[in-house]
């Protein structure tokens, strides 16, 4: 992999090839939101916060930087009229699930968005599916899944899997940005643990 | 039939073939079309019995061929050799149209095109406005051949293409040829094809795939059904040349699960294929090995996203990713992979036998060839045409479509669905052409016209596009599935013209967010539709807001 | 469906990893669901994780993991059939048979699909039952051709 010489908000920044615009961004100090992104896992794409501008061959572009990897010549800017109101308004969308979130609060407040534009939905899961993927990818256990698609996608335990794993482990709780996942481990061990049905069987 | 080992040894396997058609044999192409048919096989069954009743067996030949496109018409059958073309022909009709016809030469009058307006009859297919309007490279074949057979095929000319392409020509002499042709997409993109191909050729890597999409999801759009179903051949030929051009050894075929038709004639087509050497190793002697293998459509509409219907063949959930590397470069399983659509792949054995100079002389200066359209919605003749690019919409709705039914005037068309834009009647003159389209923000898609009427809602109209959105929509990020959401909620206000101050540029800000920074392009055109009708049609959008409707 | 079957199955597309849809396509067809413990065992079989099952089982809308009726409901929702009035054939269906799309009546007699567009836009409104297109019907012509599927 050789090296790689690109701008970011006018700053010459040298990273190696293959690497993210948000990596390449960190390594040279300049901050860029996040929210479903984390160093242990492999980069997903799905808030699009750290959404920025790339401009490569004259052309501009709006690329997710936790996954567009680094190119020679290339001018990003992570901060514009553009990249605010693209912030905003999927924070704004965010906040309808989960208002009280301490990371969407704080972000809400640099980006001026509005916890209140939209009316509150019943689900406080923003899919950021932290939890979904630490399971899978650093304890392998894949104690919890993805179901259904589009508005009616959810973050699901999977009972027959979670009983077994899940009582002495409990480490995606605090990457959860909301208070769903802990609430959804409960609801789902009291009403779909495979020992309960057992034990009242006994009974 | 032995395998084929060498061009010289294919065209004498030609010639046999040719040399035993009776050409003055008669026989009936009964159209195998999902609309001609209906799921029932009893039209079928009803002229194979008459045949038999009437001692004919042997004599006169059937065939159930693929679309012949004439959809309002059918079900549609056709007598060869002269070509009298019977319409609306149901299974009661198969007794007198063997006695008068096929037996007694005459023809069945009652069963004869004719014209709506003019009262005209028209007895052969080249008589019919219809078919004379268009111009049928690609359809044309279907009622001539059986989809069944790869004979029939190879007795109009089909692989002679390949056996050009292999032992005439280099990977990079058919790779110029697509490239001078200007092949662009038909799938929706548009783009050109050789520049994919290109990508995939240069692209450093052992392993590379073509794949074929054959998923037509955009509701409205059955035409890659009607040439896949009625001519597979002539898709995979374009198949196996695509992966001599790039350099892969394997190809793909991605389509649908729900036409147990169309599956049976493409596997069919492709153990035959196989059986004469067209595929295996070594094809026609010229050291080219290529393999194809079908991967089902599961019914998702995102899984006829490139990036998504490659982590389908995969064997994952078919969520898109973002195209920051082309697929071209890192596909399936991080190799180079060339995707096209079935139409794109059907237009590159004409390009190949034919060359690019008589294929770029046909359409506009940046849209070549032909684009086959399905047409749908308020219109007389639903059905396939094809078309050179270039036709002004007008004549495709009007000469072509034979115009709007139940005395209605035109209010709008509409390319591309739920992911595409609508151009008012003003702008029915716009010819048919990828650039001039996209520019009026309604990007032909993939050929779907669908055509509205006076009394269509342009809201009520945006808010369906949006709930087929929601149905398809895969909900990894952000912009997409809660833009999506909250849009909804929006509609539901406005549609019972109870939409609050603001509503309409609150839509306004969630299209331009989700046409920015969604991941994929389901995302990035979730807006399409509702900033066209925006565009040409806002003061239907402002009655629905509250406050508005009493002023506009 | 028993375990014999499921790894013939699994063992007609080679027991590969990548093959699992076409493995729960060729379940789903013969059994017309997925039961969780035939999930688990092609999840075992082939080696890809339970969540991973459960998210292509669920993303996907062929796939159904209840049991499914007897019989095969379409309603085509595509854009043209939508045009000629189909929103009223799927309320008629819907208030008859007392189920949505994508459900399954309690006798099992009727499972109600999704509606995506068949592609036969010329049979517009049409409903599909069991592969047979029933044509350019009205809400009227629905009872009668239901009452034909038992």
């Amino acid at each position: 992999m050789s090296d790689v010489l690109l701008t970011i908000d006018g700053k010459e920044v040298r990273a190696k090839g293959e690497t993210s615009i948000l990596d390449a961004a960190r390594s040279a100090g300049i901050f860029i939101p996040t929210l479903c992104h984390h160093e242990k896992l492999d980069p997903y794409g799905g808030c699009r916060l750290c959404t920025v501008e790339v401009e490569s061959r004259g052309r501009t572009s709006y690329v997710a930087s936790c996954l567009y990897p680094v190119e020679n010549d290339l001018i990003v800017r992570t901060r514009s009229e553009k990249i605010a109101k693209i912030r905003k308004v999927i924070l704004e969308l965010l906040l309808a699930h989960a208002p009280d979130s301490p990371q969407l609060v704080s972000l809400a407040e640099e980006y001026g968005a509005k916890p209140d534009r939209f009316e509150k939905e019943s689900s406080f899961c923003i899919l950021c599916g932290l939890c979904v993927r630490y399971c899978a990818e650093v304890k392998k256990k894949n104690a919890i899944a993805f179901v259904d698609q589009g508005p009616k996608r959810e973050v699901n335990f999977i009972p027959e899997i979670a009983s077994k794993e899940c009582w002495n482990c409990k480490e995606c709780f605090s990457l959860c940005p909301t208070s769903y996942l802990q609430a959804a481990y409960f609801l789902t061990e009291a009403l779909a643990f495979p020992q309960r049905a057992l034990k009242s069987s006994e009974k | 039939m032995a395998r084929i080992n060498s061009g010289p040894e294919l065209e004498d396997a030609r010639k046999v073939i040719v040399s035993k058609r009776e050409l003055d044999k008669a026989w009936l192409a009964i159209c195998g079309g999902i609309s001609c048919l209906g799921g029932r096989d009893s039209l079928i069954h009803a002229f194979e019995e008459e045949i038999r009743k009437q001692a004919l067996e042997g004599k006169v030949g059937v065939r159930v061929t693929g679309c012949h496109g004439f959809c309002a018409q059918g079900p549609n059958v056709v007598i060869y050799p002269e070509e009298i073309c019977y319409v609306r022909v149901q299974p009661e009709d198969a007794s007198e149209i063997v006695s008068r016809t096929l037996i007694g030469k005459k023809v069945v009058d009652r069963l004869v095109y004719t014209d709506p307006v003019t009262g005209k009859k028209a007895v052969h297919q080249s008589e019919i406005p219809y078919y004379k309007k268009q111009t049928r490279n690609l359809l044309g074949m279907n009622p001539r051949i059986d989809p069944r057979s790869i004979d029939d095929y190879l007795a109009i000319g089909g692989y002679s293409a390949l056996a050009k392409a292999l032992l005439r020509m280099s990977p990079e002499q058919v790779l110029e040829e697509v490239k001078k042709a200007n092949l662009r997409g038909r799938g929706g993109g548009g783009f050109p094809a050789g520049l994919k191909w290109e990508t995939a050729r240069n692209a450093k890597a052992e392993i590379k795939y073509v794949i074929c999409n054959g998923h037509e999801g955009e509701p409205g759009a059955y035409m890659d059904r009607a040439i896949f179903q009625g001519n597979p051949h002539l898709i995979v030929e374009g198949l196996i040349i695509g992966g001599y051009a790039v350099g892969a050894r394997q190809g793909f075929i991605y389509t649908r699960h729900d036409m147990p038709r169309l599956r049976e004639n493409v596997d069919l087509a492709l153990k035959m294929a196989e059986e004469y050497g067209f595929l295996g190793k070594n094809i026609l002697g010229s050291g080219f090995d290529f393999q194809i293998e079908v991967h089902l459509d599961v019914g998702i509409f995102v899984s006829g996203e490139a990036s998504a219907l490659m982590k389908s063949i995969e064997g994952k959930a078919p969520e898109p990713r973002p195209k920051y590397t082309r697929t071209a470069v890192k596909g399936i399983w991080e190799r180079p992979s060339n995707l096209n659509n079935v139409e794109t792949w059907a237009n590159v054995p004409q390009i190949i036998s034919k060359g690019s100079d008589w294929y770029a002389g046909i359409g506009t200066e940046r849209s070549k060839g032909t684009k086959m359209i399905s047409l749908s919605g308020n219109i007389v003749n639903t059905g396939v045409v094809e078309v050179p690019f270039g036709t002004s919409l007008r004549e495709i709705v009007y000469d072509i479509g034979g115009g709007i039914p139940n005395g209605k005037k035109l209010k709008a068309v509409h390319f591309g669905a739920a992911m595409g834009g609508t151009l008012p009647v003003e702008l029915i003159d716009t010819p048919l052409d990828f650039d001039a389209l996209s520019k009026l923000g309604a990007g032909i898609g993939a050929g779907g016209l669908f055509v509205m009427d006076e009394d269509t809602d342009m809201v009520e109209m945006s808010r369906f596009f949006l709930d087929f959105l929601a149905n398809e929509s895969c909900g990894k990020c952000v912009p997409c599935r809660e833009g999506i959401r909250q849009m909804l909620r929006i509609f539901s206000r406005m549609s019972e013209g109870k939409g609050k101050e603001g509503d309409i540029e609150t839509l306004e800000e969630l299209c331009e967010v989700g046409s920015l920074a969604s991941l994929c392009a389901l995302g990035k055109t979730t807006s399409s539709p509702i900033r066209s009708a925006l565009r040409f049609f806002r003061k239907e959008y402002e009655k629905s807001i509250e406050s508005k409707a009493g002023a506009v | 469906m028993d375990e014999q079957r499921i790894d013939e199955i699994i063992n007609k597309y080679g027991g590969k990893a990548n093959s699992v849809i076409m493995v729960l396509m060729d379940i789903q067809h013969e059994n017309h669901w997925l039961p969780r413990e035939v999930l688990a065992q092609v999840s075992e079989k082939l080696g890809v994780p339970l969540s991973e099952i459960l998210h292509i089982a669920t993303f996907y809308k062929t796939f159904s993991l209840k049991p499914q009726g007897r019989h095969e409901v379409h309603v085509c929702r595509g854009t043209s059939c939508h045009q000629r009035g189909s929103a009223r054939i799927l309320e008629k269906v819907r208030n008859l048979i007392g189920i949505n799309p994508g459900e399954t009546t309690s006798d099992l007699r009727f499972s109600l699909e999704n509606g995506s567009c068949l592609g036969c836009c010329t049979l517009g409104p049409e409903m599909v039952v069991d592969g047979v297109h029933y044509r350019n019907i009205t809400p009227e012509d629905v009872e009668e051709i239901l009452e034909n599927y038992k």
